[in-house]
């Protein structure tokens, strides 16, 4: 299906990958709804990528919505908000859902909150003037995004002003908007680009105009078309195209993303700096648009609350650090067949059972999957069929690594390059023999990082 | 206090619902699993079956039920003895049975099947730790065993019943005829399938549409069938230009003998084969000029067999040498890395 977009050589597709069903059908169509204000959040002190934030506010301090109240620990960190008003509790250690045990801060609600219509005005609503980008100095920009704790939305929660600020050593001629959203299940990028694409595209101009780059492409997965009309209509005459992707998992995948757009391939340990692109994600930069223009913090984003299991699948505005029990509570609870709940897509995402765990800046959603979803046959032999050498996208051979790190042959493992892999778990979707492909693969990781330490 | 309690009231309710927890993924393509493939392998095998009865009638019912039988008790026998779950219903042995049956001559007395199987289960799979841990092809293993301890019955002349009332099993097979004799058989008859040879090997045109379906399928790599095709007729047309005159082209070479079966049906066995497209392809091409080379300057007639066994001994090492690029990388970095 070729591209055709001037300039760049993306096929706007990738080889290898997988078609799981989309199953965006359960939330894409439910426009997105304020959650109403909780009584208490509790917001872990390390959400992203990098060094941890370090508390600066003490037990019973009072504090208003957007208060900084930890302070980021090194450049590949940032700051963390109050998403709300009221007083700070006795600082306390949470899981999250992907295992890690961090500290975190509750904050109890007092007097009145911004909520309903006006705090979505706040966040996502308003004007997005959208010729304003070059009367702000780039670094002004990146200052900004440092100040407002934004880290990748899409799951990755890299801190963005890491990668959006000024770079003279490796120029950057595209910046790539991430609005694949290749995950099953996942809507809220979808739901950011129908309702808010001014925002999107107002954050975009402004973080081109601080990395410095010529280009701006958003990529949109083609089962999206109705994104893919209110995003042209929002970049028309601003000189943002929009890419329309083939639908495939992982589209969403940066290293794919940009093979798609571009035709440029990022070498394994390599960053898309290297191949002079920058890419984030719709979500982002629309909190981009926000903290560069309002001067606000990340402090809510939007997430889906979908799957066969839960009663009603909504599209919410939440602050950071609402328990996942609260969101599922306000959809409605689970249903009888509810199986497993996921924090973000079925793919990559983490599954967890206490529903007292607070969501983080980079959770897109919770997905929770019925019986019928997760029922798998039993693990059988490995016939070495070689399908997970057909759909891995980063071209390794999953079967090898799983197997070497099974049975701690780890010298196999690193000669089959097992640190190139991402999890994104095509191969253990494809295998014949039920293989935990991606679980044996992350033992391996794990068992070689920890013997290279001691 | 109230609402703590209200809390664990909700966590409770939830774990009483068995929420698992699991790594990611949480989903799987659960239409297609190893019982499928197997499955995949007897649906394409239905026109080879059926060309089999239709040329040799009873020799081959009665070759098939034997092979099959044996098979499955000598899988249940041999994983009885290692104590491990007897695995019949992985279709495995059923595959096995079927294609070593289809892979013998129709007169073969019975014993020879039977003992065929026996060696194809026991030594040529059971005894390397069951399904996928076997090197060889177990039904090619069986096979080779019966050749050699049964020379009588599998060579050239075991083809060859007098006796019968079956038109073709009176007649030497194509292979044997010229490498014997210079005669030529027409390459309609080989395309077809009405000419002497093993069950399954006769008609070209099925083993083409049972292997089609197998590739469309990807349940059989199609760089394997398309590697032995190459080296095939690569090597026929150097044997025709260094020896002009012959008739046998390098057609004959394609659709006689069990070239088409062994490409698409045993080649293609995904334990003993290459991972990797690229050595699948290699592979291929290995058995496709070991066969020639057999064919043109052996004493047998036929070779597919051994250059499967052969090739079978150099997989791991393809796949040594076959460790796919990971994507972006570039050649200089992967030798560092190594």
């Amino acid at each position: 299906m070729g591209l055709n977009l001037a300039g760049f050589e993306g096929s706007g597709s990738f080889s290898k990958g997988v078609h799981p069903p989309d199953h965006k059908e359960f939330s894409k169509d439910a426009p997105i709804e304020v959650l109403p204000a909780p009584s208490r959040v509790v917001v872990p002190l390390l959400q992203n990528i990098g060094a941890p934030s370090e508390c600066v506010v003490k037990a019973k301090q009072e504090i208003s919505m957007g208060d900084v109240i930890a302070k980021p620990t090194g450049f590949v960190s940032v700051p963390i908000h109050s998403p709300i008003n009221g007083k700070v509790q006795k600082s306390t250690n949470v899981t999250l859902p992907n295992g890690r045990h961090v500290p975190a801060i509750p904050i109890k609600a007092e007097g009145d909150q911004l909520e309903g219509q006006a705090l979505m005005e706040d966040v996502l609503g308003g004007e997005w003037p959208k010729d304003v980008a070059g009367s702000y100095d780039p670094k002004e920009i990146s200052a900004a995004i440092q100040n407002a704790g934004i880290v990748g939305l899409g799951g990755a929660t890299f801190p963005t002003h890491v990668k959006i600020m000024p770079n003279d050593e490796r120029p950057v001629d595209a910046l790539i908007i991430n609005g694949c959203e290749c995950e099953p299940f996942l809507t809220p990028d979808y739901r950011v680009m129908v309702e808010a694409a001014d925002a999107v595209i107002c954050g975009a101009l402004l973080a081109a105009h601080a990395v410095g780059a010529k280009n701006i492409v958003v990529g949109i997965e083609a089962n999206k078309p109705k994104a893919v009309q209110t995003m042209k209509q929002a970049a028309e005459g601003t000189g943002v195209k929009i890419a329309v992707l083939k639908t495939k998992y992982p589209q969403g995948s940066e290293k794919h993303l940009i093979v798609a757009v571009t035709g440029r391939k990022v070498p394994p340990g390599k960053l898309p700096l290297d191949v002079g692109v920058v890419v984030s994600n719709v979500g982002t930069m629309a909190a981009v648009a926000r903290a560069v223009l309002r001067g606000k913090p990340l402090t809510h984003r939007v997430v889906c609350v979908t799957g066969g299991g839960i009663a009603t699948p909504k599209n919410l505005l939440v602050p950071i650090g609402i328990t996942y029990g609260e969101l599922i509570d306000y959809c409605g609870g689970l249903k009888p067949d509810a199986a497993r709940i996921i924090s973000g897509g079925p793919m990559m995402g983490f599954s967890f059972t206490d529903l007292e765990m607070p969501l983080t800046k980079g959770a897109s959603g919770v997905t929770v999957l019925t019986n019928e979803d997760v029922k798998k046959a039993a693990e059988t032999a490995c016939v070495r069929c070689g399908r997970c050498v057909d759909v891995c996208p980063l071209n390794l051979v999953p079967s090898r690594l799983a197997i070497a790190s099974r049975n701690k042959k780890f010298d196999v493992a690193e000669r089959y390059h097992i640190f190139t892999c991402v999890e994104c778990g095509c191969c253990a979707y494809t295998c014949p023999a039920s293989l935990p492909l991606v679980q044996l693969i992350r033992m391996g990781k794990a068992a070689i990082t920890a013997s290279r330490k001691k | 206090m109230n609402e703590h309690a209200e809390k664990k009231e909700k966590q409770g309710a939830a774990d009483a619902l068995r929420l698992q927890v699991a790594s990611s993924p949480h989903l799987s393509n659960a239409s297609f699993t190893t019982r499928r493939m197997m499955l995949d392998v007897l649906i394409a095998l239905l026109p080879v079956i059926g060309m089999a009865l239709y040329v040799f009638g009873m020799f081959a019912v009665k070759q098939i039920l034997i092979c099959l039988v044996s098979c499955l008790v000598a899988e249940a026998l041999f994983t009885k003895m290692r104590k491990r779950p007897i695995p019949l219903d992985d279709g495995s042995a059923t595959v096995t049975g079927v294609i070593l049956a289809l892979s013998l001559p129709g007169p073969a007395p019975w014993y020879v099947g039977v003992i065929a199987s026996f060696v194809a289960i026991g030594i040529g799979k059971v005894l390397f730790g069951g399904l996928g841990m076997n090197i060889f092809n177990p039904a090619m293993v069986g096979r080779a065993f019966v050749m050699i301890a049964f020379a009588g019955s599998m060579a050239a002349a075991g083809y060859v019943d007098a006796t019968s009332t079956v038109d073709a099993v009176t007649k030497a097979t194509p292979l044997t005829l010229f490498q014997q004799a210079g005669v030529i058989t027409p390459l309609k008859d080989l395309f077809l399938g009405t000419t002497n040879g093993s069950l399954g090997e006769v008609s070209a045109l099925a083993c083409i549409a049972g292997g089609l379906y197998l590739c469309i399928r990807r349940t059989a790599s199609w760089e394997i069938p398309a590697g032995v095709i190459t080296a095939v007729v690569v090597c026929g047309i150097l044997a025709g230009i260094s020896g002009p005159g012959t008739e046998w082209t390098v057609l004959h070479h394609l659709f006689g003998g069990a070239l088409l079966f062994g490409a698409f049906f045993i080649a293609t066995d995904p334990v003993t084969s290459p991972l990797a497209p690229k050595g699948k392809f290699i592979f291929g091409l290995g058995v496709g000029a070991i066969v020639m080379l057999l064919r043109l300057f052996s004493g047998y007639p036929e070779g597919v067999m051994f250059a499967v066994l052969l090739m079978n001994a150099i997989t791991p090492l393809i796949n040594r040498w076959m460790i796919p690029k990971p994507f972006g990388a570039v050649k200089e970095e992967t030798k560092k890395a190594s």
